[in-house]
């Protein structure tokens, strides 16, 4: 007999309808499918992204080099080849695929409802994104080529086409940024109203899995902080297209402005796309240590902790640009603070692995890798949090280095350890493990080889924005240069070792072995259902309950080492 | 899951029906966008050294402050007509409202607000060509830009907020405005108006 009342279905009345190719992939409203579409869309603008970084580490590796694929690297092309790596890497590949894609893949499938609440605004908010991301490919075709004014984007460079020369490609560049927020705060509203309206019967605040709990608070940050980069980045159209002057220090204007607008979004969208990566890492990390999360609740609560604090810190970019010493020292305080809570986070998974009996599968392996790469990305946070040691190191490599130690944990790893996990859900078969292993390994050794040489660079001065290091002498010795052909060769054997997942991923799809519902044994709610799920998730009569929080393994009490969250006792 | 022999569980309680729980979180992100505009201007006007700047109008701030009356007064009427609408659902206590005869309550004080919110819109419209006349244009100096840009961006809230009322208001008089439909445009509606005390004071005065 049915458990009292199920979910009401949210909108489709269409459940068991024969779908055209049309409606069911492409202009479909369901959230599996929407996600997959962020996932794709993400993963090849990522590819894209991955080439650009290719062309310039070549470039700087060998100046002047006809870069095999691309041609030679003109001064124009590479500064539009670091900024489009960043935005793309930034806006179109680490929000999509860790918020946009797992959070639509798993927020209705972990809350236990059949869909979004509102499925026609998340397939607006995919549209949206996906014209956002043509815009932008867009802009590298036109007259003057693509924005080379670094993904940040500072006025008066950004503001003035006598300065950046890129007419059209840095309008192009706003326009585009500018509409993938829009989608972003239609999926986010979706997200937030999803999981507070719509959740399995008996699943109370917490009972929420964590990885949800962190897609809703990055959510959170997201649309608390983007109302101030959308008015900025309004103003800096105004500035380019209509002959404004809100930036322009020569009519009154003023071009600090902009980063005070922009860092205070920008600082907590580390932490938009680090929540949901920390989310993920924690549910992998129980399910393979067979063990209760430790300290669920102090998870959450530090997670909100970290929120509010990320609005308090965004003027540590701006150490040099100007502001009172008096501000900045206010700002090194926020700073340090706020790598307590993310210190926490780590030791709680690790009290988490202690006395678990720990299964080393491909997605556990990533979710360590997070741990161990994230740690050193945050280690030499504090460095540059501390305004003394960031006058010395701002704009060089070691900022580059300590920016890419978190991003590549959070956006990467993350990434490939949520596909890795849920790829059984996703698809219905097992992906190949030794495969998988050889992924990982052939990713991780050479991300630690190409950006472990950059901090020393940096520390030797090296600055960020320079083309062709052969025009700076000190910069040209041969110690140094070795050393950036050693990143590059990295790099490349960090790309090429991709082509194995790519590998694994069709061949797994094609001939892996049957998933079946639940092979990891795992207690959340998406792994009672069929693999893959089918459309609406779970037959309207079989919408699950929930009675216990998601992390009861190894409970003493039960003969099996796990306890589904749907099962009454 | 249909569990054999389980235990009933309750469905969590919703505080707030799913439209006017998202309008709700779409105006705190749109209460940031104004916030960043305001602060831009707040600096602005600081660090300029005579304001307005020479050659610019002052901005009608008499005017608009009985124009700000016309659109507080508008959600005030929003909220009666929102009260009654609440009543009706109590009677008829269905996810819909059938009955004709006690939403019928709400339309009156729901066509005023409407109205009064039209009239603040096209009052603004007749103060920018007033403004645009005495030459304040959006690149004329900082004041221009900011007013524009900011009042401007209210205007286009207010703008889909009526587009958005006038449906609820359609819905209802066909005697099926959902309470998601009604809290969605009610909740954007009672954002425009509260948002603009403070863009007047900013701004104007």
């Amino acid at each position: 007999m049915a458990v009292s009342v199920g979910s009401e279905p949210t909108a489709h009345e269409d459940h068991h309808h024969e779908q055209s190719f049309w409606s069911k992939y492409v202009f479909s409203t369901d959230h599996k499918v929407i996600a997959m579409q962020y996932m794709a869309t993400g993963v090849v603008m990522g590819l894209i992204a991955g080439f650009f970084a290719y062309a310039f580490r070549m470039q700087l590796a060998f100046p002047g080099m006809d870069v095999p694929g691309f041609g030679i690297v003109t001064p124009a092309d590479y500064v539009s080849l670091v900024t489009n790596h960043g935005s793309i890497m930034v806006f179109w590949v680490a929000m999509p695929v860790l918020l946009a894609a797992y959070g639509n893949y798993l927020i209705p499938l972990m809350c236990g409802c059949d869909d979004m609440v509102f499925p026609k605004i998340n397939r607006l908010s995919y549209q949206v994104f996906l014209l956002s991301a043509i815009v932008l490919v867009a802009s590298f075709f036109v007259p003057g080529g693509g924005f080379g004014g670094a993904w940040t984007a500072y006025p008066p460079l950004s503001a003035k086409a006598e300065y950046n020369l890129t007419p059209l490609g840095s309008s192009l560049w706003v326009l585009a940024v500018a509409l993938e927020f829009v989608a972003f705060l239609l999926g986010g509203i979706n997200f937030i109203t999803t999981a507070m309206n719509s959740r399995a019967p008996g699943m109370k605040m917490y009972d929420i899995p964590v990885v949800i709990w962190m897609l809703l608070i990055a959510s959170i940050l997201f649309m608390l902080s983007v109302g101030p980069l959308i008015a900025a980045a309004i103003m800096l159209l105004f500035d380019q297209n209509l002959g404004t002057a809100f930036y322009d220090p020569n009519r009154g204007g003023d071009p600090v402005l902009w980063q005070h607008l922009f860092w205070f979004f920008g600082h907590p969208e580390v932490y938009v796309v680090l929540l949901p990566t920390i989310g993920l890492t924690a549910d992998i990390i129980s399910v393979f240590s067979r063990k209760k999360l430790f300290a669920y609740r102090t998870i959450l609560y530090t997670a909100f902790g970290t929120g509010i604090l990320s609005f308090f810190v965004w003027a540590h970019h701006q150490f040099i640009s100007g502001i009172d010493p008096r501000m900045a020292h206010i700002f090194t305080v926020t700073t340090l603070l706020i790598s307590i809570p993310i210190a926490e986070m780590m030791f709680v998974y690790i009290a988490t692995l202690y006395g678990g009996s720990i299964r080393f599968t491909t997605p556990m392996l990533w979710a360590l890798a997070f741990i161990g790469e994230f740690l050193i990305g945050g280690v030499t946070g504090i460095f540059l949090g501390a305004s003394g040691a960031d006058i010395y190191l701002h704009d060089t490599y070691f900022v580059l280095a300590h920016f890419h130690y978190t991003f590549f944990p959070i956006t990467i790893i993350g990434f490939y350890g949520g596909i890795t996990y849920w790829f059984p859900k996703m698809f219905g078969k097992m992906m190949n493990e030794t495969l998988g292993k050889i992924h990982f390994w052939g990713t991780i050794i050479p991300f630690n080889f190409i950006f472990i040489p950059l901090f020393f660079l940096g520390m030797a001065g090296q600055h960020r924005r320079i083309y062709n290091f052969e025009h700076f002498p000190e910069l040209a010795t041969p110690g140094l240069q070795n050393i950036r052909v050693f990143a590059t060769t990295a790099l490349l054997i960090m790309l090429s070792f991709q082509l194995v997942f790519f590998y694994n991923f069709i061949t797994s799809l094609r001939k892996g072995k049957k998933a079946g519902k639940n092979p990891w044994k795992a207690n959340t709610l998406e792994w009672t259902t069929e693999s893959p799920p089918p459309h609406g998730n779970w037959p309207p009569s079989e919408l699950p309950s929930v009675y216990r929080p998601p992390y009861e393994y190894s409970h003493p009490d039960r003969e099996e080492d796990y306890w589904p969250q749907n099962v009454p006792n | 899951m249909g569990t054999p022999g389980g235990v009933p569980v309750q469905r969590n309680a919703r505080i707030l029906s799913n439209g006017a729980l998202a309008m709700l979180i779409f105006s705190f992100a749109e209460v940031m966008l104004f916030a960043g505009l305001v602060s831009a201007f707040t600096i602005a006007k600081a660090n300029a050294l005579v304001w307005p700047p020479p050659g610019q109008p002052r901005l009608p701030a008499f005017e608009t402050a009985f124009n700000t009356l016309a659109l507080l007064l508008s959600g005030f009427f929003l909220y009666r007509a929102q009260l009654e609408y609440w009543r009706s659902k109590e009677a008829t206590s269905a996810p819909v409202v059938v009955l004709q005869r006690p939403a019928a309550a709400a339309r009156t004080p729901f066509l005023i607000s409407i109205l009064l919110g039209a009239f603040f819109v096209l009052f603004q419209g007749t103060e920018w060509v007033a403004l645009l006349r005495e030459g304040l244009t959006i690149a004329s100096s900082q004041q221009g830009g900011f007013f524009y840009l900011i009042i401007g961006m209210h205007a286009a809230h207010a703008i889909a907020a009526l587009a958005l009322l006038v449906y609820a208001y359609r819905q209802l008089t066909h005697g099926n405005l959902t309470e998601s439909l009604f809290g969605a445009s009610t909740v954007f509606w009672y954002f425009v108006v509260l948002v603009w005390p403070v863009l007047y004071w900013r701004v104007y005065l």
